[in-house]
């Protein structure tokens, strides 16, 4: 099972080895389980509420106002961050940034440690990253410190989150602030 | 690409840094008019550059970026080398292919767009060393010229095998030394410029980026060109200081007294070319 915290560096900070993939249409992954996508939702408004300085990282598909989706992605986030008392800090591109990168203001898929070891960010989720950063940025923050992260993906989801939902659109973050809600309630937040 | 790419969601504006609020704010999208006179009001293009201080790279980089008549529609095609090291630090689309097939994949690249968006105007840019260019993907170089590909080259040719200690290249003139080609270059320097003419370009200029305004109009005249007739090539001199022995402030000393030797202007255009050029400037767009 994929453990939560550091998961070792090299030659396996990434859960494909363990046999962990995606989860199917409909489903969501939580650590190596296939679950009911409001089972893990739960989950992960517990963890975003529970643990320390938990963060949204918007990435540029919700970001920048592309399309109408997007436009409504970004209110939704705005709203998660306030149910949830998240902070957001943006992965507004994915250039490497010279010298160094403001830990305290963004988030570079090239070194997302930075940013979380910094903040001592101990829950995040990912939303609007492409896939291909996200990928690298979670086996980064899998492999270097003891984040939970949850990756929220408008396609098929990322195994080395330790969950995923997959095919998020703006309906559905509606829902997953709904649960959130719920799951403050039952918290006595 | 659509400019709306750099529009800031006004929900999420507030956790943006400036800098990219400025990209979205006060750089010059959507404007063909766009060139080296707005460098100092403008947002740049690029970021902080990774090169040495100094590097008339880093320059040539500055005025390119800023003349580009497209730019959100515009990508950009590089190779290895030193000027490598700056593309992750621009905001425009750029592909980073195998060292020294950069025009191939441009032409793939170019291909692609023409029939994936036929309505719009797409602009592709090779911006490669003089390796890359001139030795290493010469094949690919003059290939994409006798295929008649509808891409603009811009060779930035420093004479020199710069980040790797200092090879002579098939750029560098015959008799110069380096640490790493002591013995001298013992053949002439490849005349890259006179090779595009041959192969069948459009449009040839060979300058140094001594004088920014010289650079746009360059830049403008090859982009337009291409875009209409074919094949373009400009051949830049961007010396590596660190290889010659010079300080930081020498880079535009160096490179005016190379303006009136091997890198004087020169200019050639066919008569198709020399049309797109006119309506251009009757346009006001040059």
């Amino acid at each position: 099972m994929a453990k939560l915290g550091p998961a070792g560096y090299s030659p396996y900070p990434v859960s494909v080895v363990e046999g962990v993939l995606t989860p199917p249409p409909g489903k969501a992954l939580m650590f190596n389980e296939i679950v009911d996508e409001e089972v893990a939702m739960r989950e992960a408004a517990k963890a975003m509420l529970t643990r320390e300085n938990p963060t949204i990282f918007p990435g540029p598909q919700v970001l920048y106002a592309w399309n109408e989706e997007a436009k409504r992605k970004a209110k939704f986030v705005r709203k998660m961050a306030e149910v949830l008392g998240a902070k957001i800090i943006p992965m507004y591109d994915y250039r490497p940034k010279y010298p160094k990168i403001d830990p305290e203001k963004e988030i570079n898929p090239n070194h997302p440690n930075l940013t979380i070891w910094h903040n001592k960010i101990k829950a995040c989720i990912f939303i609007g990253v492409h896939c291909h950063y996200a990928n690298v940025a979670l086996k980064i923050i899998r492999a270097e410190t003891d984040c939970f992260t949850i990756a929220m993906c408008s396609m098929a989801g990322h195994e080395d989150a330790m969950i995923t939902l997959r095919d998020q659109h703006s309906e559905d973050l509606e829902k997953f602030i709904r649960i959130a809600e719920e799951v403050k309630r039952e918290l006595g937040k | 690409m659509s400019v709306k790419i750099f529009k800031i969601n006004e929900d999420l504006k507030e956790f943006m840094p400036q800098e990219i609020i400025d990209l979205e704010e006060k750089a010059t999208w959507g404007n063909p008019k766009r060139g080296v006179m707005d460098l100092p009001y403008a947002k740049e293009l690029i970021e902080e550059h990774s090169l040495c201080a100094g590097c008339p790279e880093s320059v040539a980089f500055r005025y390119i970026l800023a003349s580009l008549p497209n730019p959100e529609d515009t990508v950009i095609v590089n190779s290895t080398g030193c000027s490598s090291l700056v593309f992750p630090h621009i905001a425009l689309h750029t592909v980073h292919p195998l060292f020294g097939n950069q025009n191939s994949v441009a032409s793939g690249i170019k291909r692609v767009l023409e029939w994936r968006f036929p309505d719009k105007v797409k602009d592709v840019v090779v911006i490669a060393g003089d390796g890359a260019t001139i030795d290493i993907g010469l094949d690919c170089t003059l290939q994409s010229f006798f295929r008649q590909e509808k891409i603009t080259t811009i060779c930035f040719d420093n004479e020199v095998y710069a980040n790797t200690g200092g090879q002579d290249s098939g750029a560098t003139p015959r008799g110069m030394e380096f640490k790493m080609a002591p013995g001298g270059k013992q053949w002439d320097k490849v005349p890259m410029w006179q090779l595009a003419i041959d192969s069948g370009c459009h449009y040839v200029a060979r300058l140094s980026v001594s004088s920014p305004k010289k650079v746009e109009q360059v830049v403008k005249k090859a982009i337009y060109v291409a875009r209409e007739v074919g094949p373009t090539y400009i051949h830049l001199y961007t010396p590596c200081i660190l290889e010659i022995g010079l300080n930081a402030d020498q880079g535009l000393w160096e490179m005016r007294q190379r303006d009136k030797e091997r890198f004087k202007f020169f200019e050639y255009m066919t008569d198709e070319a020399k049309e797109v050029i006119e309506r251009k400037k009757k346009e006001g767009l040059l």
